[in-house]
């Protein structure tokens, strides 16, 4: 039997999610501040400090174009070399086999909680909500993802999930959850509430039976896998317990530790503008014997969930993705309607063409058009994914898919057939020009009052 | 007086939104690339370069209405467009809408490489030495997402905009953010949309300039809204009027509502 555990997507709603996002004036600021303000003059920022980085982009791209078409060598190699370094490797096809794999390990343990680094990929198979149907208590030890699991919320960005909320609300969040604290203490500096939520997770740190993380990169080479953080709390996640089960897609192979390299330096500077990250930990195997510590068994999930079935497709180029979240941050659209209200775990450009591939086009057939195809996702993509063309594939499944339906299919519908008559186009755009004229206030959309006579008519009329 | 090749044979593919809601624009096109020495028609049989239908997913139709494009331009040595969006289509987008049809691509890969947007064109034919026009008022430039990123303009209009007499540029910050105009988006995701547009209409504000100029109609027509909305007496004209001196027409949704 295979576990269905992937979140339960609220796609189709997207159009009140936007609503209620643009109503809640504190989100709106916190966006302007955070995206135009943080993320894009932060990689504005790291992109000026290195006079390589266009050729730096170009190295990462093929580095990412050689690794896919050569996946199936590069997946075999690094599951050789995970065993050589003493782990085990399991191969998961679907969401529901790797919580299943996951959930063995545990009870191989008997474990009662685990720690987590910050991992989309176990918020793509909705690891938390099955572990705790099995009586695991799963700690979430990143800040932003400790403070929306306190919330019961979903990220709403891939590299910050929780930056949809204020300080205020983290202070009124702590004062909820940790109860054993003075109720009257001063949490109005972020750097109280991270000590605050440091004190209270080293303990979690300490006793946890299982460490689980994500993976950035993973090296065919060497078996090694690479997390990067800004806090330090994926080396503790993976380094403390005895055991820890790195999770990651059949994507994040990369053939070197000279190519991990390469993307590394792209991946913080266009995430944050960082050179790198201020963690960055390469792990290979479990504890040897000459170790001073870490993890007594090493697990490696690899997760294909229907990435195999992009290879080679027409949206094959968004498996390049390294998650940066550059996309996202520079979204006109993400920066108005934030991470939830696009309904499931990838939000943004990137979100709206992995959405529907695991949602099914039914379910997001309008992620792919709440987008302007204003092009800036593509201009700040690190390893070039053409996302509006990607994009547009999408709107065209929908399409055939039946989507958009009702009285915006037929108006499409019968523009297009006009569009192919320009006789008839004509006198129907000369009945518009005189309609809307008429029309007045009435006008929708913010169309203004033609100027008068279609420029066709004038100009055949012998107008200069 | 030509600072290139010698232009003489140009197709003016209009774009539906001039042909409906400004013509204006089309004739001061005209004037523009007769100035530049062209002999400029606008063939009858164009229509819409089938956006609409491509960026909503139907690319049969899309394929149906640019194939009609192809034909009707298909005698002329150059093709332009007073609009960075509908040149972006016919020159970045209609070879790919092709790609797996060996009779249709190369016609689309042909026609894609004489299509130019009306800056880039005027830049290239127009002699700058002299004067365009005149136009004593400080303005700001909107850069369409299309012409700045599919079409690579932005070094053009700025060129020429120099070339007026008495115009007064004051630079948009966030140049390269869209607007919130996306063609059918703004319907479909209206809300959406001008909240993005009340965004750029602050920004415009804050230039202090009298007027907004830009090269497509469609942005435009979504900021004069909302500058209306927000009771802004900013003026809104296509660069192509200031260009050829027709920016004594009212302005885009202007006092002519």
């Amino acid at each position: 039997m295979t576990l269905f555990s992937q979140p339960n997507p609220q796609c189709h709603d997207f159009l009140n999610g936007a609503h209620d996002a643009l109503a809640n004036d504190r989100l709106q600021k916190q966006l302007a501040k955070s995206l135009k303000d943080g993320f894009q003059k932060k990689r504005l920022k790291g992109m000026s400090r290195l006079p390589e980085y266009e050729q730096l982009r170009d190295r990462a791209r093929d580095i990412k174009i050689h690794t896919l078409e050569n996946l199936d060598l590069y997946l075999e190699q690094f599951e050789t070399q995970v065993i050589n370094a003493g782990g085990q490797v399991h191969w998961a096809k679907d969401d529901g086999e790797a919580c299943q794999i996951i959930l063995d390990i545990c009870d191989g343990v008997k474990a009662k909680t685990v720690t987590k680094g910050k991992s989309m990929i176990t918020e793509e198979i909705g690891l938390n909500a099955q572990l705790k149907a099995q009586g695991i208590v799963p700690i979430e030890t990143d800040l932003g993802e400790y403070i929306i699991q306190l919330r019961d919320e979903p990220p709403s960005h891939i590299i910050a999930p929780a930056f949809h909320i204020s300080k205020e609300q983290v202070a009124d969040t702590f004062r909820q959850h940790h109860a054993d604290q003075k109720r009257d203490r001063d949490l109005s500096e972020p750097t109280t509430l991270v000590h605050e939520a440091r004190t209270e997770l080293r303990a979690k740190f300490l006793s946890a039976d299982v460490g689980i993380t994500g993976a950035n990169f993973l090296i065919a080479e060497s078996g090694t896998g690479v997390i990067v953080t800004n806090e330090g709390n994926g080396d503790l996640t993976q380094s403390l317990p005895s055991v820890h089960i790195a999770v990651g897609s059949i994507e994040k192979i990369v053939p070197t530790l000279e190519d991990a390299d390469t993307l590394l330096r792209l991946l913080a500077r266009t995430a944050t503008g960082q050179e790198l990250s201020v963690y960055t930990t390469f792990f290979s195997g479990a504890k040897r014997t000459t170790d001073m510590d870490g993890p007594e068994q090493f697990h490696l999930v690899l997760l294909d969930n229907r990435r195999s079935d992009l290879l080679g497709g027409p949206l094959h180029d968004v498996l390049r993705c390294i998650r940066c979240g550059a996309c996202i941050n520079h979204c006109p659209i993400y920066g108005k309607v934030s991470g939830h209200a696009y309904g499931w775990v990838y939000p943004g450009p990137i979100g709206s063409i992995l959405t529907p591939h695991f949602v099914g086009v039914d379910e997001a057939h309008l992620l792919p058009n709440a987008c302007t195809m204003c092009g800036r996702c593509e201009e700040v993509c690190p390893v070039r994914i053409a996302l509006p063309k990607l994009l547009r594939i999408w709107r065209g499944r929908a399409f055939e898919a039946g989507y958009p339906a009702g009285l915006q299919r037929l108006a499409l519908k019968i523009w297009a057939a006009l569009a192919k008559r320009a006789g008839l186009y004509r006198w129907m755009a000369r009945l518009s020009v005189f309609g809307l004229r008429l029309l007045g206030p009435l006008r929708p959309y913010h169309l203004p009052k033609p100027q008068g006579g279609t420029f066709m008519d004038r100009y055949n009329g012998g107008e200069k | 007086m030509m600072t290139d090749t010698q232009p003489c044979n140009v197709g003016l593919f209009v774009t539906c939104l001039v042909d409906l809601m400004r013509p204006s624009v089309g004739f001061a096109a005209l004037r523009l690339l007769e100035r530049a020495g062209a002999q400029v028609v606008a063939p009858n049989t164009q229509t819409c370069c089938g956006q609409p239908a491509y960026n909503s997913g139907d690319f049969s139709n899309a394929r149906e209405i640019a194939k009609d494009v192809i034909e009707a331009f298909e005698s002329f040595e150059h093709v332009v467009a007073p609009s960075g969006s509908c040149a972006g289509m016919i020159r970045g987008q209609y070879p790919e809408l092709f790609k797996d049809d060996s009779t249709w691509f190369p016609r689309a890969q042909n026609l894609a490489s004489r299509t130019f947007e009306l800056c880039e064109y005027l830049d290239k034919y127009l002699d700058l030495s002299e004067p365009l026009a005149s136009f004593n008022h400080t303005i700001t430039y909107h850069d369409s997402c299309a012409s700045r990123r599919e079409m690579g303009v932005v070094d053009q209009p700025r060129k020429l905009l120099g070339a007026v007499d008495g115009l007064e540029l004051k630079e948009l910050a966030d140049t390269e953010t869209c607007c919130g105009f996306g063609g059918l988006f703004s319907i479909k995701f209206a809300e959406l949309s001008d909240t993005i547009a009340n965004t750029k209409v602050d920004l415009i504000k804050n230039t202090k300039a009298e007027v907004l100029v830009g090269g497509d109609l469609g942005c435009l027509m979504k900021q004069a809204g909302q500058l209306k909305d927000q009771k802004s007496k900013v003026r809104v004209y296509h660069i192509a009027e200031i260009l050829a001196g027709m920016a004594d027409e009212p302005g885009v949704e202007g006092n002519n509502a």
